[in-house]
């Protein structure tokens, strides 16, 4: 069992205007086990709190903690997060030029696991996984995200996240830009990995059409770069019938209600 | 009519004059075979001195470079000149200015069976054959060597295994090296030059492709620090032949390589590719040129580079030239440099001339950068060490090159001498 846990979070980025604060105050706390779902309107600071957790240069934490265990998140280089047992399936997954995604998912594995994987089950798994995927086979002979589309982009993401086996998966938007079939594919996927056991989910979205296939257990609100409700399930209902409207500025009715299992 | 009236008049004449002298409707005229009184660039107005070639021809074109076996011919250097202009010549170790009588390198041909290979004097009928040198240190090559090595691969003789070709220096009095790589009609094989040891020498290579065959040169420069090479490399190509020019620069204080590939009948093909990996203070400079004089050959130009280190320089210098007979021409050139620290530097000029518009395609490109934060980020983001992402970046940069090779022996000790390179940006 293990706790990921963000308290009171502040972010900034140096933009040409200055510094700008993205997140201003963000507490959130992820157990094995739990999926929690991060929703709200464009440039509320989502995938800024996304990008924090993983390490990304851009973004500068001014106040505020995150934890793994106890062990300081932040303290943490980009690749020390990824070995602690932090994943990000990103947004916009980059190309690699001249990396075969065969050396690249072996030199992955062998960097989190700490010793290189057998050769044999290794191929074998990988294999397994991108049928799962429903990934073409050369895939594995081509660069990282080199010429592949928006959806097999994203496919890829879920199957480092599937062979890597995080301790926190955090899924940055895997759903823009899917069509029905890949998003069901893509969220058998995280189900699959989830089902293991042995990870806790944060899923960033925009949208609640990946909720119909992936549960959550708790809904958070982002508005402006704060948690403005949170909830349960049916939290997420109440969001695809009215939208985010009702949290615009000056609206303030707002209820801030913690969820009960988040406490316990 | 009107509108093309229209269009010339608009390119780059403001006034009330409805065509720009020396424009036709092809373009700009500025091969010699154009030259007319009327062009502005041409005649009288082109040639108040005399260091370009053709009468009539500016010498911002290739066209118009000066050729002669001669050293006498050539003026010498000062630096200004657009083809040194970013040699330090002073680094030429008298490549440039003194009689190259040192011992040239030795040189070992080890092929299969049925490749000729022979040591000729000056006198051979096959010297001179593919190429006139194009610059004042190739041409002092050529007034100096005493001995050239021909390499022939026969007609229609498949060489399975590649031909290669030790040259190895031993001293650093200037020297002067010529080759001759006949690869006659309908042949095919691989040729691989090993530049290594110490040495100052200029080189002249001269390359026949024969019409229908089939020829791979791979020329690596893995000299020591102290070596200083210049090398001319020039290549005939016939019809319906096939040249793959890889060049490999990783060693040496300065090395400069110009590659030419001029088409003589239609149907040819070039592909010239080129990896260069400069460290701290080295200089490595590539001239390339490619002379689309006949019509339907193509030719396709990819150089990538990594530069570390304080005043490492890198220098690539691509000429295409598709002359106005060279009609259903298809060219591509490509430049890419990586710098990986501070206090590098890259020049890169790409340059095409288009005397005819009925072409397939021709463009350029070129890109010098720091190594992208988002590649980083992403490896990171899987675990992988910094050092370790790094070393998979530009690796993975310069493998598009190096998989060009296609001999797996050579394929993986430059890929192992790339790693090396990498080790020495981690101290």
């Amino acid at each position: 069992m293990s706790t990921l846990e963000i308290k009171d979070l502040h972010v900034s980025i140096e933009t040409e205007q200055g510094t700008k604060e993205i997140l201003k105050g963000v507490s959130l706390t992820i157990r094995t086990g739990e999926t929690h779902a991060i929703m709200g309107p464009n440039g509320s600071g989502k995938s800024t709190l996304a990008s924090t957790i993983a390490g990304h240069p851009r973004y500068n934490v001014t106040s505020g903690s995150i934890t793994l265990d106890g062990e300081d998140v932040l303290e943490m280089s980009v690749d020390e997060r990824a070995r602690a047992g932090v994943f990000l399936a990103m947004q916009y997954p980059v190309e690699v030029p001249g990396v075969s995604m065969t050396n690249f998912l072996r030199t992955a594995k062998t960097a989190i696991d700490g010793e290189a994987p057998k050769l044999r089950t290794w191929t074998k798994d990988v294999k397994a996984a991108m049928e799962q995927l429903r990934i073409d086979a050369d895939f594995a002979q081509r660069n990282v995200n080199e010429g592949f589309s928006g959806g097999e982009k994203k496919r890829v993401e879920i199957l480092q996240l599937e062979l890597f086996k995080p301790k926190f998966a955090i899924l940055d938007e895997t759903d823009s830009g899917l069509d029905v079939d890949a998003l069901k594919v893509v969220s058998e996927g995280v189900n699959r990995a989830h089902a293991e056991g042995n990870m806790g989910t944060l899923l960033i979205t925009h949208y609640t059409r990946i909720l119909r296939y992936i549960k959550p257990d708790f809904v958070h609100v982002f508005v402006d770069g704060q948690v403005v409700e949170e909830g349960g399930p049916e939290l997420a209902d109440r969001l695809e019938e009215e939208g985010y409207d009702r949290y615009a500025k000056g609206a303030g009715a707002a209820t801030i209600a913690a969820p009960a299992a988040a406490q316990a | 009519m009107t509108e093309i009236t229209t269009e010339k008049a608009r390119i780059g004449a403001p006034s009330a004059q409805p065509f720009i002298d020396g424009f036709t409707e092809e373009g700009e005229s500025l091969s010699p075979i154009n030259a007319n009184g009327k062009a502005p660039l041409a005649g009288a107005s082109a040639k108040s001195h005399s260091h370009g070639g053709g009468v009539g021809v500016p010498d911002s074109s290739r066209a118009g470079r000066l050729t002669s076996y001669k050293l006498a011919d050539f003026k010498p250097l000062t630096g200004m000149e657009e083809d040194w202009r970013f040699t330090p010549l002073k680094r030429l170790r008298g490549l440039h200015s003194e009689v190259l009588s040192g011992a040239a390198p030795t040189v070992i041909v080890k092929g299969p069976e049925g490749v000729i290979v022979e040591g000729v004097g000056r006198d051979d009928q096959r010297i001179g054959t593919a190429g006139i040198p194009e610059d004042r240190v190739s041409a002092n090559a050529w007034e100096n060597f005493a001995q050239a090595t021909v390499v022939t691969i026969p007609a229609e003789f498949e060489a399975l295994t590649e031909i290669t070709v030790d040259i190895e220096g031993t001293s650093l009095d200037a020297a002067a090296q010529h080759l001759v790589i006949v690869a006659e009609k309908f042949s095919k094989a691989v040729v691989i030059l090993n530049h290594k040891g110490s040495a100052v020498v200029s080189e002249n290579v001269e390359i026949i492709v024969e019409d229908g065959a089939n020829l791979t040169v791979i020329t690596l420069q893995e000299w020591n620090d102290d070596a200083v090479h210049a090398s001319s490399q020039q290549a005939k190509i016939g019809r319906d032949a096939k040249l793959k020019h890889v060049m490999v620069s990783l060693g040496g204080d300065l090395v400069r390589v110009t590659p030419s590939a001029r088409f003589t009948a239609p149907g040819g093909e070039a592909e010239l590719f080129g990896l260069y990996f400069a460290d701290a203070g080295q200089h490595l400079e590539q001239r390339l040129f490619v002379d689309h004089a006949v019509p339907n050959c193509k030719s396709n130009v990819l150089y990538k580079g990594a530069l570390q280190g304080r005043n490492a320089h890198a220098v690539w210098v691509g000429d295409v030239l598709i002359r106005k007979e060279a009609e259903g021409t298809d060219t591509y050139e490509a430049n890419r440099n990586l710098l990986l620290t501070d206090g590098a530097r890259a020049d890169s000029v790409p340059n095409l001339e288009i005397e005819t518009g009925l072409i397939e395609g021709a463009g350029h490109a070129s890109a010098t950068g720091r190594m992208d934060d988002e590649h980083l980020f992403y490896l990171m983001a899987r675990g992988i060490p910094e050092d370790v992402a790094r070393r998979l970046v530009v690796r993975g940069f310069l493998n598009e090159i190096i998989q060009q090779i296609k001999v797996p022996s050579i394929e993986e000790r430059l890929t192992e001498a790339v790693e090396h390179e990498l080790a020495l940006t981690d101290n």
